[in-house]
This record gives C-alpha cells, structure tokens and sequence, in this order.
C-alpha cells in the first residue's frame, strides 16, 4: 500500500523557515505568538522523534502490552492537556480521562471488531493517536464553552432549579450547546474535506507514493472513525462533568453573584 | 409558623453572609428588609434550599428543610428571582417549564391572568417583551406550580415606576385570590408597607427587630 520515502534533517530545517514567517507576522502584529510558536516547533521536534523512536521499538516488539501502554499514556496526556481549556470546569480531569479512554476504547474496539483495521501495532498506535488526538480537542473544546457558560448563565440555571428542575435538567441547553460546539469544528471540515482541504492521512501516503484510491479509503475510513470518537468524547466529558457544577441537592456550587 | 431560621451561619468565598441568624416568618405575607448586600437574598435561598446554611437549620412547617425531598419542597416553595431569566421559547413555553418537568397540568391563561397578563400574551416570544412583563411572566411560571409559598427576591428592582405598581398590585391581588403566603425581600421600606404584613428586619449578616410591619417599619 505504501512505498518509503527518504527524508533529511536538511529538508525539515528547510520547514523551517515557513516558521519564520509565522514568527515574523506574530512580532508584525503585536499577537505576542513567537515565544510560544518557537516552545511550539521546540516541543514538536523533540515530541514528534521521542515518539519516532517509541513507535519503532513499539512496531519491532509486536506486543499487544507496549501498545496498551503507549495508548494510555496517550489518553492521560490529552486528558492533562484539555483540562487547561476546561479550567471553569470544577475537577475537570477525571471526566477528560473517562471521555479519552472511553473514545479510544470504543472506537477502536468497533474498527478492530469489524475487521476495518488489522490487529497489529503498524496500524492501532497510529490510528489510536488519531482518535485519542481528536478526541481531546473536541473535549476540550466543549468542556471549554459549558465552563463559560455555566458562568454567563448560572442565574437562569438557579432560576429553573428554584422551580424544581434537576440539575440535569436546568443545565441540559447548555450542555447540548457545548456538545456541538466540540464536536462542529470536525464535521465541518468533513463536510469539506477533498473540497477545500485534504486530510493528512491522504496527504501523508499521497507523498509516500500510495495509490490515490486506497489513499482515499483509508483517509474516508479514518474520517468516520473520528467522527465517532470526537462524539463520545464530547457527550461523555460534558455529561459528566456538568454534574461537578452541582451538589447532590441540585444546587449550584458556584452560585450567581448577588 | 411557616419558617423559622435557627442559628443559621451562611459564608461564601470566606466572607460571613448570615452569623448565628435568628429569625421567623409566619403564614401570610412577611417582608424581609435590610440595606443592599446586608444577607436578605441569602436568607430566602436558604428557604427552598438553593443554598444550605453551614450551621444552624432552616424549618419549613416545623421540620428541617433538608428533611424534604428537594425538589417537591421547590414546587412547593417557589422562589422568583431578581432578574428575569426566562427559557427561550414563547410565554406559554415559560409558563409551563416548571409544571412540565413535575408532570403536572397547567392552565397558561390563568396563571398569566393571576401574574397581571392578559391572555394574548401567551403566544408572544419570551425574548421580545418588556423587563416588567418578562418579571410577570416568571411570575406566571412560578403560580403554575401551584405552589403554597412565593419567594420574592427584589420583585421590581429592575422594572419602572409603572411596571413596579403594576406588578405589586398583581401580588396585593394574589393574596385576595388564593391562600399562597409570600416572602418579599425588599430594601424598599415604602414597599414592604405595601406588600407585607410582617418584617424581618436584616442588618450586617444578624436579625434585628422582627414582628408587625408597622412596630418593625417604625422603629
């Protein structure tokens, strides 16, 4: 399916100075981006050949335990990561952490289960970073707005629990807003996708010299599994969370300032 | 007695609200007044428990507030807020948001003739109307309940000299109508003569004078 391809640390310094034009915009318009831009492209180089080598050892190994491990440690990362987001939420960790696992768990379970992917190492760590990845973005995203709004609207929630409403219930618009806010950002650009923008998996064995058809299969098959992913990731995390707003007498922790 | 606060200490973000508070309301129509941020919202979230005291204990009816099934004790104690905060939808939607998750009927119209609206406002968009007639329409949500006390905190602040008289003249009106007894939280003292027959007066977190309104409003 896919041929190598040689590349140099001459070409990924070549990158870098696209970075300099990120660099030099950021310090044109005063947005204050290039200390971050420059932790940014530090990080990712590090980040991206720890997991090079990581993922090698993983792939010469074959051992179900490595992949497992390396999948967790995904998901307590992403889970630590989204919580900066989440930090309205009150103890936004433990259900970032459900959410992640319980993203990754399902989906790929399902696709192992159907038989879409095959079991080995080669094609789980990657396509399990995938949904881990998407999930946490989608989570933090929409623990991001139900933290925001249960602040910006903690009178009207008092207000339907002062009438008897559950918690559940004087908070379920909002976490159906919150829902949809994580999730939107992927469904738009699947909607657009080959259109305006072509996904990275496509572009990534395009570049190694794949066939275009099952570059495109392969890419379809990814979309729907994060589609899946970023769903349980957003329903699980605000479900779960927006009860930590609340007492168990359905009273708003942090009520509205008088 | 239809409340009675026993020693009840309340604190939000490390600041005392309510200190060793003493205070009780009977059936009927009861005022509690006080300077602004002196604790009198506090004390009525107290009472249909949007908020626990951290000691001491809220008695509704003679038995401990907590002691209730929480929510059937807020359909049976319903609080108004200060502010309108109504449900996107139109009125009849607002009207019956309370009822429709205890599973009960309603009757829009009268709740909205009760609350001072006239009928043709029920399919008008919540989101559109005047602050005054948002206010009555909370209060309209409120009467569908059925409940057998209204909390009130503030009831007019928001609203001008109109829509004020027109909604404490919609409460005067409810008392005469039903047996509902109300809790009116006010810094309007001219108000409180108007609205209530008994006053709790609150000052600095503590209770001070409480009985008649008159012996209270006089001192």
């Amino acid at each position: 399916m896919s041929t190598a391809i040689d590349i140099s640390l001459v070409e990924v310094a070549a990158a870098l100075v696209l970075v300099a034009i990120a660099i030099v915009a950021s310090r044109w318009r005063g947005a204050g981006l290039e200390e971050d831009i420059a932790v940014a492209v530090a990080r990712s180089f590090v980040q991206l050949t720890a997991i090079g080598y990581v993922i090698d050892l993983i792939f010469s190994e074959d051992s179900a335990a490595l992949v497992i491990a390396l999948l967790t440690v995904m998901v307590v990362f992403g889970a630590f990561t989204a919580r900066r987001r989440a930090e309205r939420v009150p103890g936004a960790l433990p259900p970032l952490l459900v959410a992640l696992a319980l993203a990754a768990v399902t989906t790929l379970g399902l696709v192992l289960m159907l038989g879409i992917i095959e079991p080995e190492p080669r094609y789980v760590v990657p396509v399990g970073g995938m949904v881990i990845g998407n999930a946490m973005t989608a989570a933090a995203v929409a623990l991001n707005r139900l933290g925001q709004d249960v602040t910006d609207r903690a009178r009207e929630i008092e207000a339907a629990l002062a009438l008897g409403a559950t918690s559940t219930q004087a908070v379920s618009g909002i976490v159906r807003r919150s829902l949809r806010s994580g999730m939107i950002a992927l469904v738009d650009s699947t909607k657009t996708t080959g259109l305006i923008f072509f996904p990275g998996t496509m572009v990534g064995m395009l570049l190694a010299g794949a066939d275009p058809v099952d570059a495109v299969r392969l890419q379809l098959i990814l979309l729907y599994v994060l589609l899946g992913s970023v769903a349980i990731a957003a329903l699980v995390s605000t479900t779960v969370a927006a009860r930590n707003f609340f007492t168990p007498a359905h009273q708003l922790r942090e009520p509205p300032a008088p | 007695m239809l409340f009675e606060l026993e020693q009840v200490t309340y604190s939000r973000d490390d600041k005392v609200v309510l200190r060793d508070l003493d205070a009780r309301l009977p059936v009927g129509a009861s005022a509690v007044v006080g300077p602004s941020g002196s604790g009198k919202s506090t004390l009525l979230r107290l009472l249909n428990r949007l908020a626990d005291p951290d000691s001491g204990r809220v008695l509704y009816e003679g038995a401990d507030v907590r002691e209730r099934e929480v929510l059937a004790l807020r359909r049976e104690v319903s609080l108004v807020p200060q502010l309108p905060a109504l449900v996107e939808g139109t009125v009849h939607d607002n009207v019956g948001y309370g009822a429709r998750l205890a599973g009960h009927s309603f009757d829009a119209r009268r709740c909205l003739e009760l609350a001072g609206l006239e009928r043709s406002f029920e399919g008008r968009e919540a989101s559109k109307l005047s602050v005054g007639e948002q206010q009555r329409v909370m209060l309209a949500r409120a009467l569908a309940l059925e409940p057998r006390v209204l909390l009130l905190d503030e009831p007019t602040s928001a609203l001008d000299e109109g829509a004020r008289d027109a909604v404490e003249s919609t409460l005067r009106r409810l008392r005469t109508r039903t047996s509902i007894s109300i809790v009116v939280v006010t810094h309007d003292r001219d108000q409180a003569i108007r609205l209530a027959d008994y006053a709790v007066r609150i000052e600095d977190g503590k209770a001070g004078e409480q009985g008649p309104i008159e012996q209270v409003l006089a001192a």
